[in-house]
């Protein structure tokens, strides 16, 4: 690494810095901007005014804004993101740590699915571009992306639950029990619904890129040698078609968390998503700056990841920044 | 001869055409209707039908208007201009009760769909009119989700348009802001904001309107970069134009038409955000009707006896969504200027 690519990274790494500092800001005035006073919706009607008092103490509320943010920020930079107003007032941190996992699980999934559904018949519509296979393909894709994930897991559920029995409904195998196939059994459903908004996307990207290559010399050099159309579109066509779908990645990552989030729900799942939004309908505010923070910090450093990593995906745009 | 042939075959043959048509409205309308299949069924046979009808239609279509005759994006148009002529109406129309539960007592609960009668779409476990809920639901849908555009068009474009004229420090920190407000994922945000926000139609339509603004943002300042250095607006200044006069009358017409097309893209997926938020229990509440939280009401062992609480909103909502992803699909393609890189 040359000093000027570590100029950069360093560059880098004070802009997101700057960005979540600001974030972090946002995510405790939510607090501010709380209607009402916690410690009377903790203690209800009919306080002892010397409880009250202490309660208020004990949240903070009796200091400084600054000094509250401060106090909060580096309860947080050292893995101490307070408690839960609501009982039973658990650890905002312990409860974010182990709803992770499952979000992880159920989001990986669910990316890795849509990649290995969108990839085959992208290649498959690309190949026959303007059979009606291409167009039924073309519209349907066109279709799936209308349909927002709550009610796909819907109907989802009508069919592959109800009326076909083939999967469990509402219930989450941890994988740290074991047993893996139960925890994939339930998992599969949650994450095929994440993974159709995706795979619409990707099929109609990769499609696209795949139409461009395929009309290159090279292609038909392949293809005058005689290999088989598998060959070519695997091994000769489809990483020069990819960079697109590389960038699309970075950018449905946001959308990505979102379903997760609806699906978590829908499904019942104990992931971050059904977390933050039973904390934001109680009005736990602890709960909710607590896993936005870590959402937030988990996504921008992600997206920054993203961003690097092109550089080393295609070196074209290597050269532009060093 | 040659140069005659092609076009000839290009225009389909009218009896294919009118019979393609006539099949599938007796499909759709026979599929809706009957009560001789079960649900899965029927749906099938009314999805059937609305291919074929769709497949005859732009083959009518074609013969009449030509070959660039685009038969969803029309179908798309009509739905929407059904819509919006429903939600005007919708007081005035002859419609049953949507959400006093006091006056449906000797309704009949969770009615199926017979597109017939006083409950064309059946009814919910209150005995409140589906197709009323839905369009007064699509009011409400449509009124925050436009609201939300336009507040968030107005904004952003007018912050990234002077971003990106004056630059300098103003520039840095609007991206600073900008970015901030991206360093939280959309949804996200929207939840973050219903935990300390009232669930009143305003609010909404104002958190909603955060998830536009830093892509209108960007979209503006790099459109008006690019055209501002452009001859034009070097002349304009030259002749001693304030810089307002520049941003307004030189730069606006030329920003204009990307942001407004970005603005039509952004609205179907508000729509989508604000039914997710209801849907979460977190937008607007019940009894007011909207899409997400007729369809939340179909939770659990509901919506495995009667899937039309879910269906029939979740119809209205697929349509809505899919007509203006068409709309702005069209838009895009006309009015985006390829050389402006977000």
């Amino acid at each position: 690494m040359s000093t000027a690519v570590l100029r950069r990274l360093a560059q880098k790494a004070l802009e997101l810095a700057a960005v979540l500092l600001l974030a972090s800001v946002g995510v405790f005035s939510l607090a501010v901007l709380l209607p009402g006073d916690p410690a009377v919706d903790i203690l209800g009607a009919g306080r002892d005014p010397a409880e009250y008092a202490e309660l208020r103490h004990g949240l903070g509320l009796d200091q400084p804004l600054v000094t509250r943010y401060l106090d909060w920020l580096g309860g947080a930079l050292t893995g101490d993101l307070g408690h839960s107003v609501v009982p039973p007032q658990s650890e905002v941190t312990d409860r974010v740590l182990s709803a992770l996992p499952v979000s992880f699980e159920i989001a990986a999934l669910g990316l890795l699915l849509a990649l290995l559904i969108a990839v085959p018949t992208a290649m498959w519509s690309a190949y026959r571009e303007g059979s009606a296979a291409d167009r039924i393909l073309g519209a349907g894709t066109f279709g799936i992306l209308s349909v927002p994930s709550f009610l796909a897991g819907l109907l989802l559920i009508l069919v592959l639950v109800n009326s076909a029995g083939w999967f469990p409904r509402a219930e989450w195998v941890r994988l740290g029990d074991g047993d893996l196939l139960g925890n994939l059994h339930h998992a599969f459903l949650p994450a095929l619904t994440v993974a159709l908004a995706e795979l619409a996307m990707f099929t109609r990207v990769l499609r696209s890129d795949l139409i461009v290559t395929l009309r290159e010399d090279y292609i038909l050099a392949a293809r005058a040698k005689g290999m088989s159309p598998l060959r070519i579109l695997f091994s000769d066509a489809l990483r020069p078609s990819s960079f697109s779908l590389v960038t699309l990645l970075g950018l449905s990552l946001g959308r990505l968390i979102g379903s997760t989030v609806v699906v978590e729900y829908l499904f019942s799942l104990p992931g971050m998503g059904t977390l933050v939004v039973n904390a934001a309908g109680q009005g736990d505010y602890p709960m909710v700056q607590g896993a936005v923070l870590t959402i937030a910090v988990i996504y921008v450093i992600l997206n920054a990841g993203i961003d690097l990593s092109y550089g080393y995906l295609d070196p074209r745009t290597r050269r532009v920044h060093v | 001869m040659s140069d005659l042939a092609p076009r000839a075959r290009s225009l389909p043959p009218l009896p294919t055409a009118v019979s393609l048509t006539v099949a599938g409205l007796v499909l759709l309308v026979f599929g809706a209707t009957t009560p001789l299949l079960v649900t899965p069924a029927k749906t099938a046979v009314a999805l059937l039908g609305l291919g074929l009808l769709l497949a005859g239609a732009s083959r009518l279509g074609k013969r009449w208007a030509g070959p660039g005759f685009d038969v969803v994006f029309w179908f798309g148009a009509g739905w929407l201009l059904l819509l919006g002529l429903a939600i005007v109406f919708v007081p005035w129309l002859p419609l049953a009760e949507d959400r006093d539960v006091a006056t449906t007592v000797t309704e009949p609960v969770f009615a199926a769909p017979t597109f017939t009668g006083a409950h064309p779409l059946g009814t919910n476990g209150f005995g409140l009119d589906l197709l009323a809920r839905s369009l007064y639901g699509a009011r409400s849908s449509l009124l925050i989700s436009l609201s939300a555009v336009a507040v968030g068009t107005l904004a952003g474009g007018a912050i990234g348009m002077v971003a990106g004229y004056v630059r300098k420090t103003v520039d840095r920190a609007v991206g600073i802001a900008t970015n901030s407000l991206l360093a939280v994922p959309p949804l996200i945000l929207l939840i973050a904001l219903a935990t300390v926000l009232q669930p009143h139609p305003r609010n909404v339509a104002l958190s909603l309107s955060l998830l536009t603004i830093p892509g209108m943002v960007r979209l503006a300042r790099a459109t008006t970069m690019a055209h501002s250095n452009r001859d034009f607006v070097v002349a304009a200044r030259a002749m001693g134009a304030r810089r307002s006069r520049v941003l307004v009358r030189e730069l606006l017409p030329n920003v204009l038409l990307p942001v407004l097309s970005l603005a039509v893209v952004m609205i179907s997926v508000l729509i989508v955000a604000e039914a997710s938020l209801s849907f979460l229990g977190l937008g607007i509440q019940p009894p007011e009707p909207t899409w997400g939280n007729m369809i939340a009401e179909g939770e659990g062992q509901v919506f495995e006896e009667h899937p039309h609480i879910v269906l029939v909103p979740g119809a209205f909502l697929f349509l809505t969504v899919f007509a203006v992803n068409i709309v702005g699909e069209k838009a895009r393609g006309r009015w985006d200027s390829r050389s402006v890189k977000l």
